[in-house]
């Protein structure tokens, strides 16, 4: 039977397999493909590669790899991704500040294209025209729309390339002479947390900015914060709340005046990409995200894009190596000659695939498709948010009465007061429906947040699906709250154990630390 | 309307000398041995003089002496005086009872706005007759302020009673009456009770938020910020340690120990004095530069003037705004939920000198830029 078209609510069930860790399967001496022997030759030149790696750096026993047989490696990670509810599965748009738009599968296909894949990131720089056009091809298109003069395309991810722009920053300060008297950054509490977290690596002071009554970045704040020893100001236009900053160029003015540089953190760029642009409003430096707005694939964690924009003054700061065109010649080739460079960030040019993947979204759009990108993500946003501000329970702080631009942090604070039900029981409520949204705003400033952002890939009826579960659970909410108290029900878990998030003591990331925490297999060095 | 007054005339008086309460008769006789002159009338009557406008068109139920009649007459005020035990000379006799008594006779006269000037003791006292019965508003006077009744200061509470009494629409809100074990209190913990509710007239900036205490997550925010501070102390200068966990983990960073509701010296990394009264305070710290290191009372943002008295007006003019250490965990703030921190030294002029915005340490390498207002 197909979903209920009156009610848009689905009667859905998660799959639930009790999954061993894929090291818990392993079964000594299988293999997925037995290989033949190595004829002699190739024997000996391998055994003559190892010769070179230095004896300190050999295994002297194999890695702990599991073993097992092909179909089994399948089933495994079959079962895993149906416990998932991925951004192809589900109506994603629960996980604002995400952007989760639709990744156009085409464009997989042409990363997988043996002409891109088979490449060799070692091979010359003339056997790599086409992959260098690309690559400063993408460039130039950043640089349009950001009006920025140079591009790196070379972070893996948003935080990566905070880092990257706060070591250029250190570098720019250090290289004027303004080691000893530049010594702060000032950012805000709605920007993303990292802007606030990688100063600190780089021997900055970090003061944050509190939000004015109405949201925005507080200028008087800005103010009082200002002085000789800024260094910069990182910042995000509009903030993960939804709300756009006119005064924008008042906040990079006043950073400028005192001689400090301004970052932009464009994570948020869907809502106003072809209709503002960082160098209008006086950035020195920016960067976008392919994976977010460019529609490539978050990947689960990475790989992702985080390409950094900067004015011409700072482009000798940059990462290396820059893609050049030779007009002379008509060659593309690797510039690796910038002394004062912050050097690589990532391994040879970055993650090509992904940047591959943006670069066709950009042309298949060309600038009027960017802008009308941008104008239906915005219009889909305020969609969204009209009709859930007409959900009991639920409000939008500050601005009232003002659109929002691709985004809206919501508050589920009077649900909360009315039926003791927040947003962690409605988060949880919300798998029952096959659908999924997160809280994770820390510091929650938006009392029982959630955030909400359609992009320009969904469809009004996609959109209704998400509201009439919202409304549903509220309705939940006052009907049998003990019942919202315990969801999941249909999901492949019921209950997330907390304490073993609170407590850093538990935590294990990898195998290697569960084994260490849990069963004592590696026993701690005297 | 008919109103209730009654003033808590000692509230308070444990405040300045660093006896973190005024509540039972020995301690009490401890605080005037330590000098303490009572500070609820003086704070009374700053709130009933916003009622003035009302002069005539209201009913006025109040205790003897400056158990509320003096006050009200000082702001011209004709009140109708109960038999609540009280004699003329109601500060030096004070007991609960008196209290009791008093708010027992309004409720059969049926008040519609019970304003009382005290701390966590009196609205205990008032919670046990009046529960829900009354409509009831707290100004600050006690230097235990942890339970949501009270106006955010005597002024604020003047006004929202004058709002009320006028006939404009305020919403009402059951708040809790919490009061902390101050035995416990002096031995340094904080064991906060819950003990009743009460029903009162509700503006957000009016009224002051429910105190929270610092989450588990918050102790490495804490121990960040002591680090910072106790790394950039200068030589030859005299740290003021305000009451709190926050300020325990700076002289913790430092290897000595800290009273956790007094406020502690530190000079060189050595503890000068600990506990001390204001004057005790004063006295210790006159040969050498001043910085006073506070950290906000949770939920309500005051950093000064709760709870920490005894950090007087001279020395906050001596350190000044620039020496003056705000530390605060970033969950801390945020419970805040955007209301600004502040200051009530006792001396308007003085609070408003440290007006404006202020630089709150957060973390290791972290501050904030937070907005701070006199009351």
């Amino acid at each position: 039977m197909g979903m209920n078209m009156q009610t848009k609510l689905r009667d859905f069930h998660q799959a639930r397999w009790d999954e061993p860790i894929i090291f818990e399967l392993s079964a000594p001496g299988e293999r997925g493909i037995l290989l033949p022997p190595a004829e002699e030759e190739v024997a000996r030149q391998g055994a003559e590669g190892l010769e070179k790696i230095p004896s300190y750096m050999r295994r002297t026993a194999p890695p702990a790899l599991p073993e097992m047989g092909q179909m089994r490696v399948l089933k495994h990670y079959l079962r895993l991704s149906q416990e998932n509810l991925g951004a192809d599965l589900n109506v994603d748009i629960g996980q604002g500040t995400c952007t989760m738009k639709y990744s156009p599968k085409i464009n997989e296909v042409l990363a997988a294209n043996p002409a891109l894949s088979e490449l060799h990131p070692k091979q010359d720089e003339s056997t790599l025209q086409g992959l260098l056009e690309m690559l400063y091809k993408t460039e130039h298109a950043l640089k349009e729309i950001s009006g920025m003069d140079r591009f790196s395309l070379q972070a893996g991810g948003g935080s990566h390339a905070i880092y990257a722009i706060v070591s250029i920053i250190r570098a720019w300060v250090d290289a004027t002479g303004q080691s000893d008297t530049k010594d702060e950054i000032i950012t805000t509490i709605f920007s993303h947390p990292s802007n606030a977290a990688t100063p600190i690596l780089k021997g900055f002071k970090v003061i944050n900015l509190y939000p004015d009554a109405e949201g925005r970045p507080d200028f008087e704040a800005l103010k009082a914060a200002v002085n000789e020893r800024t260094a910069a100001l990182l910042i995000t236009n509009p903030e993960d709340i939804g709300i756009y900053n006119p005064r924008i160029k008042e906040f990079t003015d006043l950073v400028h005046s005192v001689g400090g540089v301004c970052s932009y953190d464009q994570a948020n760029l869907n809502g106003i990409m072809g209709i503002t642009r960082a160098k209008e409003a006086g950035f020195d430096l920016c960067f976008f995200n392919l994976h977010k707005t460019f529609s490539a694939p978050h990947g689960c964690g990475g790989p992702g894009g985080g390409v950094i924009g900067v004015t011409s003054e700072l482009a000798k700061f940059l990462p290396v190596p820059l893609v050049e065109f030779d007009s002379s010649e008509e060659r593309y080739y690797l510039n690796y000659d910038l002394p004062q460079s912050i050097g690589k960030v990532k391994d040879f040019y970055g993650s090509v695939p992904v940047i591959l993947k943006a670069y066709a979204w950009i042309l298949s759009l060309g600038q009027e498709g960017l802008t009308e990108a941008a104008r239906v993500a915005v219009l889909n946003n305020n969609y969204m948010f009209r009709n859930i501000l007409k959900i009991p329970g639920a409000s939008a702080p500050y601005a009232e009465g003002e659109h929002r631009v691709e985004q809206v942090r919501y508050s589920w604070k009077k649900l909360k007061e009315e039926t003791g039900i927040g947003t962690a029981e409605v988060q949880n409520r919300m798998f029952d429906y096959g659908v999924h949204y997160w809280t994770s705003h820390e510091p929650w400033i938006v009392p029982e947040p959630f955030t909400v952002e359609p992009t320009e890939s969904y469809s009004k009826e996609e959109l209704d699906e998400f509201l009439a579960i919202m409304k549903q659970i509220v309705k939940e909410a006052h009907e049998d709250p003990e019942m919202l108290r315990h969801a999941p029900h249909k999901s492949t878990i019921h209950h997330v154990d907390h304490d073993y998030l609170d407590d850093p003591a538990k935590w294990a990331m990898t195998w290697r630390a569960y084994k260490k925490k849990y069963t004592g297999y590696f026993e701690p060095k005297s | 309307m008919k109103l209730g007054v009654i003033v808590n005339p000692v509230a308070g008086m444990g405040g300045a000398v660093g006896l973190k309460g005024t509540d039972g008769a020995q301690v009490l006789a401890e605080a005037r041995r330590r000098g303490a002159i009572p500070r609820s009338p003086e704070r009374a009557v700053r709130a009933l003089r916003k009622l003035r406008p009302l002069r005539e068109n209201l009913d006025v139920f109040t205790c003897p002496g400056t158990m509320g009649e003096t006050e009200l007459r000082e702001c011209g005020f004709v009140p109708k005086v109960l038999d609540c035990g009280a004699s003329g000379d109601s500060e030096s006799s004070f007991s609960r009872e008196h209290t009791l008594r008093g708010v027992r006779l309004m409720k059969e006269f049926g008040v519609d706005l019970l304003l009382f000037a005290g701390g966590d003791g009196t609205a205990r006292d008032i919670c046990e007759v009046a529960g829900e019965s009354l409509l009831v508003l707290g100004i600050p006077a006690g230097v235990k302020i942890h339970s949501p009744v009270y106006a955010t200061s005597p002024e604020s509470a003047g006004e929202l009673a004058l709002s009320y009494l006028s006939g404009s629409r305020i919403p009402e809100k059951i708040a809790e009456v919490r009061d902390i074990d101050e035995e416990a209190f002096r031995l340094g913990r904080v064991q906060a009770r819950l003990y009743g509710y009460l029903r009162i007239p509700f503006e957000r900036r009016r009224v002051q938020g429910l105190k929270s205490g610092s989450p588990a997550s918050d102790w490495v925010a804490q121990q960040a910020i002591a680090a910072a501070v106790a790394e950039e102390m200068e030589p030859g200068v005299c740290y003021v340690l305000g009451p709190g966990t926050t300020t325990r983990e700076v002289a913790d960073a430092l290897g000595v120990p800290k009273t956790l509701l007094g406020v502690d010296v530190v000079r060189d990394g050595n503890l000068l004095g600990k506990d001390l009264g204001a004057e005790e305070l004063e006295d210790l710290v006159k040969e050498n530069p001043v910085r006073v290191v506070v950290t906000p009372i949770g939920g309500q943002g005051y950093i000064l003037g709760r709870g920490n008295q005894q950090i007087g007006p001279n020395i906050l003019r001596r350190c000044g705004r620039k020496g003056l250490l705000v530390l605060c965990a970033p969950e801390k703030l945020r419970a805040l939920e955007g209301e600004p921190l502040r200051v009530d030294t006792g001396d308007p002029d003085l609070d408003r000198e440290f007006e404006g915005y202020v630089r709150v340490r957060t973390g290791y390498s972290q501050e904030s830029m937070y907005p701070l207002r006199g009351w």
